[in-house]
């Protein structure tokens, strides 16, 4: 196939995975951000939203203060922030757009419709229960994108470059909430966990839709490192980064297959994941969560950038 | 999309819509044949059901995004082409004699570009002037004594044909270039038959759906004799900004082939490749929908990023075809069309089937009299204008504007040609008011391949849906109609 269409697959499954991560993180903070002070400290939950989103430079580059309302607007609704959700669904859109005729109708109708869809939304909702429907609608238009892919593509490389798309934007996702909670997860034996944590700890874990996934894995309260094992670690929790990188490993070992060669990419990915296997979260902890995180979101970056060189350019 | 084109007017003359010729309703108020069927089911149709369905399918075309861009209107972005639900009917007879028609007169332009390029002879017979083609800028010095796969330059054509009596078609512009409106057609048909399976069951239409299938296998008919069994076609688009993007990807996606972009393709020792994820793949034949002057930056305009560098010297080595060839814009000329009749008698032999619109050729001393004298009865054509734009309809125009036309005509005669104000066909068409009769005409598309020329039964139909319009132009408010060949 063109490299160009693959490109575009690629970046059209990554916007739509971060439009949806976008709305995960917003809903999250949303609800911790209405307890009452006593349940969640004094951290400012929505500068923590700006960093989760990984766009802080931009955000502080036209904002002072991050607040609701400032956050909401630059992260949801903003055209100056090439990574707000508005911006995700216009470029997923022109990217759908130049490969039309490497999508399905059914994945074409989704996206397509999602992008009319968002004009009736306007300049966003005017208040939180609109905002909360808004944002429930994002993620129902990035699992109706989603399982119209899943359900309707030919499994040829088309396929799977779009599937390496929503596994790369995934495992950086999760990567992220990791690198900026980081020290909320880090264990300490004799601190068995206050009100106030346990909501920051839920909302992490409702930010990658996991809350109800963890006490069916765990079968224990919510613990953080608990949390950490399940989003890095445990592959059977679909956005922890071991499961995305069984899956990348998988897709482009199929690639790799069709196309009779393989290449960087196939290493690249395979060693990570080898290390994602090989780890324990002991071990993780002792040489230093944060350390372990930083290194990860570079390799990931390394893979997207090697992706790219052997077959998007 | 804006039919990138030119074309389009046509025009009853001061004359008011009755006098023209109704496709559907005698002057007595009888339904004509063809008409039977449809009359009955409308008779029988609850009141607002086509307006229910008008507006199921403008859902539909819009989910499907099937728009088109409009130049110039920053915020306008994609628009829908309107679509109405009455279907336009031709009988089988009545079509026989248009194919016919269109098939002779493909047949003549590729005979008059082969000798355009090759011997001149119809220029040394002095029937087309030299300066027309010469001084044309549409005229491509690299293709003289070029050779193209079985003499075809043509491979698309869109024959824009309109109708003023029972009897007579008139051949309105031929499209030589890159017609667009096919994916029009065939969604169209698409649409109706989702939204009128009854109407259907109740006529025998011919179909349409065969037009990818044909058009790809005359891609493939006309590869480098180099090329493999199985040639490689792709679509070479300007893009998503181009108006016709959603025709481009439509028919990459039906044809089964890339949809390529200038910076998809790459020339190497004369030969065209496309970049993919294995690696560079052999390309032996571009439909092309991008113009001559955009082709190649090397060849042709310098500043054009759509292109293709070396994409011309690969051509002329023989190692790709491009469909359609390069320079036929000398067949499509405003000003040659007028030559057509002459033209096709001299290389065929034959007396042409499908007239043209009598057209004064402002060139000529005789003829600008003329039109100057009787300015305020004619339309006045722009010989490169495109898209109804740089016309003047006299019936319709003001003392000023006239004026002002009349001046740009003596002082370049040669970049006009005149025609009469005709009273173009109408048909039934759903408006504010309900059904009322609107101007329509038709483009046909024709294929030319290495053994055959086949054409579709039908074609786009466009109407004007504004009263008295002549403007079926689609940048300019015309809509569309599904075209009915009935099967006899």
């Amino acid at each position: 196939m063109l490299s160009r269409t693959a490109d575009n697959l690629y970046w059209l499954a990554r916007y739509v995975e971060r439009a949806e991560y976008l709305a995960r993180i917003l809903e999250a903070t949303q609800r911790l951000a209405t307890l009452p002070l006593d349940y969640i400290g004094s951290s400012n939950e929505w500068a923590s939203a700006v960093a989760t989103a990984g766009c802080a430079g931009a955000f502080y580059a036209v904002y002072e203060e991050a607040n609701e309302e400032n956050v909401t607007e630059f992260l949801a609704f903003s055209l100056n922030n090439p990574s707000s959700i508005r911006s995700c669904f216009e470029a997923a859109r022109t990217n759908a757009r130049s490969v039309r005729t490497a999508l399905t109708v059914e994945m074409w109708d989704a996206i397509n419709g999602a992008w009319i869809e968002l004009k009736r939304f306007g300049n966003g909702p005017t208040n939180r229960d609109e905002l909360l429907r808004f944002l429930r609608w994002v993620q129902e238009t990035s699992m109706l994108f989603d399982g119209s892919a899943y359900r309707t593509m030919l499994r040829n490389d088309a396929y799977w470059f779009s599937r390496l798309g929503v596994f790369m934007e995934r495992a950086d996702n999760t990567a992220r909430i990791l690198d900026v909670k980081y020290h909320m997860l880090l264990p300490e034996p004799e601190h068995v966990g206050g009100p106030l944590d346990y909501f920051q700890w839920a909302a992490i874990l409702r930010s990658v839709s996991a809350l109800t996934a963890y006490h069916w894995v765990y079968r224990d309260s919510v613990k953080p490192w608990l949390i950490a094992d399940l989003l890095i670690l445990n592959d059977q929790m679909p956005r922890s980064l071991a499961s995305c990188y069984s899956n990348l490993v998988d897709f482009l070992d199929r690639i790799g297959e069709a196309y009779g060669r393989q290449g960087p990419t196939q290493r690249q990915a395979r060693a990570i994941r080898t290390r994602l296997e090989n780890s324990k979260m002991d071990s993780i902890f002792q040489s230093g969560l944060h350390e372990f995180i930083s290194e990860f979101i570079a390799d990931n970056n390394r893979l997207g950038a090697a992706i790219s060189d052997q077959y998007l350019n | 999309m804006a039919w990138t084109l030119h074309l389009g007017v046509v025009f009853t003359a001061g004359a008011s819509m009755s006098l023209a010729f109704d496709e559907m309703t005698s002057p007595d108020g009888a339904v004509r044949g063809a008409y039977a069927g449809l009359d009955a089911w409308l008779k029988g149709l609850p009141p607002d059901m086509l307006e229910l369905r008008r507006r199921e399918a403008e859902v539909i075309f819009r989910r499907i995004g099937i728009t088109f861009a409009v130049y110039g209107e920053a915020e306008a972005g994609e628009r829908l082409i309107p679509f109405d639900v009455l279907p336009r009917i031709i009988t089988a007879k009545e079509w026989d004699i248009v194919r016919r028609g269109l098939e002779q007169r493909v047949r003549a332009l590729n005979a008059y570009i082969k000798d355009i390029y090759g011997r001149r002879e119809i220029l040394r017979a002095g029937i087309v002037p030299e300066d027309l083609i010469f001084q044309n800028p549409v005229f491509r010095p690299e293709m003289n004594g070029q050779k193209v796969p079985h003499d075809i330059y043509v491979h698309i054509a869109g024959i824009d044909i309109v109708r003023i009596d029972a009897d007579t078609f008139y051949v309105l512009e031929d499209n030589a270039r890159t017609p667009s409106g096919v994916s029009y057609m065939l969604e169209n048909r698409e649409i109706m038959m989702r939204l009128f399976p009854e109407l259907f069951s109740r006529h025998r239409v011919a179909p349409v759906e065969n037009y990818p299938n044909e058009l790809l296998a005359t891609l493939k008919s006309v590869a480098p004799l180099t090329a493999s069994s199985d040639p490689t076609a792709v679509l070479l688009s300007p893009g998503i900004y181009n108006s016709a993007y959603y025709e481009h990807s439509f028919l990459a996606d039906h044809l089964g082939i890339e949809l390529v972009e200038g910076r998809d393709l790459l020339v190497k020792d004369d030969v065209v490749f496309m970049r993919t994820t294995e690696g560079l793949k052999r390309v032996d034949v571009i439909y092309r929908r991008i113009d001559d002057d955009f082709l190649d930056p090397l060849a042709f305009r310098p500043d054009s990023a759509l292109g293709v560098p070396g994409l011309m010297s690969a051509y002329q080595a023989g190692n790709v075809t491009l469909a359609n060839a390069v320079g036929t814009g000398i067949a499509d000329d405003k000003a040659v069309y007028s030559y057509m009749p002459e033209i096709t008698k001299f290389f065929l032999g034959e007396e042409p089937i499908l007239k043209n619109v009598p057209t004064w050729r402002c060139r000529e001393a005789e003829h600008l009299s003329y039109v100057l004298e009787h300015i305020e009865e004619l339309v006045v054509k722009e010989v490169h204008g495109s898209g109804g734009y740089g016309m003047l309809i006299g019936p319709r125009s003001d003392k000023n504007t006239i004026a002002n036309f009349r001046a740009k005509l003596k002082a370049t005669p040669t970049n006009f040609i005149a025609q009469p104000t005709l009273a173009l066909s109408t048909c039934p068409t759903c408006v504010e008011e309900g059904i009322a009769p609107r101007h329509v005409d038709l483009r046909p598309f024709v294929l030319t391949g290495r053994d055959r020329i086949s054409v579709v039964p039908g074609g786009l139909t466009r109407v004007a849906l504004k009263k008295g319009s002549l403007v079926v132009n689609s940048s300019q408010g015309g809509g569309t109609k599904d075209t009915w060949v009935l099967d006899s």
